[in-house]
């Protein structure tokens, strides 16, 4: 058989238990009340998720230890496994840095909660503490054919109407969860088909740009988004920037990285010689000179 | 070390899980507070299975996990769908029935 479901807990013949015990609870308690605390005190969400995960698995630490194996495996399984888990995914949908305000909308709220609390841990502490129990019987006859065996038996013995609607629950639970996040669609989808489209219409009716923008500039010294391209001409191409640098301002100029690429732009080319374009102009050419 | 010690820690926990709803404004803490509370008392009904010999609390310790699995789904759905409606996770600002 397993070794996970034959751990020693039995109790000893006064009714406390083994010393293995007494260390393991001692060590576990106190850490599993301070991941509790950093679910009170903690600034961020995501730190009291893992926190209360930390509990979890310290409580099913102490649930392995009080014979009680098969929920001390569904508490990691289900608690920790799926809960929290799910805790999470909601968190990042909701938005990891959703913090609160500190500000006491009651006045007086806090230490009133601490009074709470206070009376609420010395209450239920003293009965707990106060009140005579019987002999502790534990659960070695009962676990003798191991502890999962010994809940199926009381599980869907006694309990087997109770099992089946909490199957039925659990379904109602899941359709509500799809109903309640279900979001009707307002507004038709978008698809290629339809941006292709939308795009084609936009050049037709102002002769916006069908393809995509041209890519930024990129130089031997410099390649950021932030300087534009030049053109054939060598005529900086604003397009080339994103427009939120541009709103911003952010841009660069070519001179501002590589002055001599701007000075080399800026010289007037020498060599065209043709009609209508830069440069110097066409030589007068004689007869006598062509011949030479 | 009695049965006692258990009982403590889960009235400790339970006091807590209790503070954390009244304390926190975010929705889904005040949230991880229900489900601290409800480990608390799972942990009394183990050590009162084990305190009396008997397997019925183990068994009302799970349907309790069950329920408060099908508990958290629901009210995820809950706080998700009122982050998409309001733009906000608190508890404060879900007060329009107040006016």
């Amino acid at each position: 058989m397993n070794a996970l479901l034959l751990v020693p807990a039995a109790l000893n013949a006064d009714g406390t238990v083994s010393s293995g015990e007494t260390v393991l609870f001692w060590v576990i308690a106190p850490l599993m009340v301070l991941g509790a605390l950093a679910l009170v005190f903690s600034r961020r969400a995501v730190y009291a998720a893992v926190s209360i995960i930390f509990v979890m698995i310290g409580l099913a630490f102490l649930y392995v230890a009080q014979d009680a194996v098969f929920l001390g495996v569904t508490q990691v399984v289900v608690y920790t496994g799926a809960i929290m888990m799910l805790f999470l995914f909601v968190l990042m949908l909701v938005g990891v840095d959703a913090s609160e305000s500190l500000i006491e909308t009651i006045r007086g709220h806090r230490p009133l909660v601490g009074l709470f609390a206070l009376g609420l841990v010395v209450g239920l502490g003293g009965v707990v503490i106060s009140a005579a129990y019987s002999a502790p019987v534990g659960l070695e006859a009962l676990n003798a054919d191991s502890n999962p065996v010994g809940v199926a038996r009381v599980l869907f013995g006694q309990y087997a109407l109770a099992m089946q609607l909490t199957g039925a629950l659990l379904i109602v639970a899941a359709v509500s969860a799809i109903t309640l996040t279900h979001v009707e669609r307002l507004l038709p989808l978008v698809t290629q088909r339809r941006v292709a489209d939308a795009k084609m219409e936009a050049w037709a009716a102002r002769g916006a740009r069908i393809a995509q923008l041209p890519a930024s500039g990129v130089y031997a010294t410099h390649n950021g988004a932030d300087i534009p391209a030049l053109s054939a001409t060598g005529e900086p191409v604003m397009a080339s920037v994103p427009r939120v640098l541009r709103v911003r301002g952010q841009q660069l100029e070519i001179g501002d990285f590589a002055p001599n690429i701007a000075a080399e732009r800026d010289r007037p080319t020498g060599q065209s010689g043709l009609p209508n374009m830069p440069g110097e102009p066409a030589p007068q050419l004689t007869q006598g000179e062509e011949e030479r | 070390m009695s049965l006692t010690n258990y009982l403590v820690l889960a009235v400790v926990l339970f006091t807590i899980g209790g503070t954390t709803v009244l304390v926190r404004r975010n929705a889904i803490i005040a949230f991880m507070g229900v489900e601290l509370m409800l480990n608390a008392t799972n942990l009394s009904l183990v050590t009162f299975s084990r305190m009396h010999g008997n397997l019925d609390g183990q068994v009302m310790a799970f349907f309790v996990m069950v329920v408060a699995a099908a508990e958290v789904v629901v009210g995820l759905a809950i706080i998700v769908s009122i982050y998409r409606t309001r733009r906000s996770a608190s508890l404060d600002d879900v007060s329009l029935l107040k006016h």
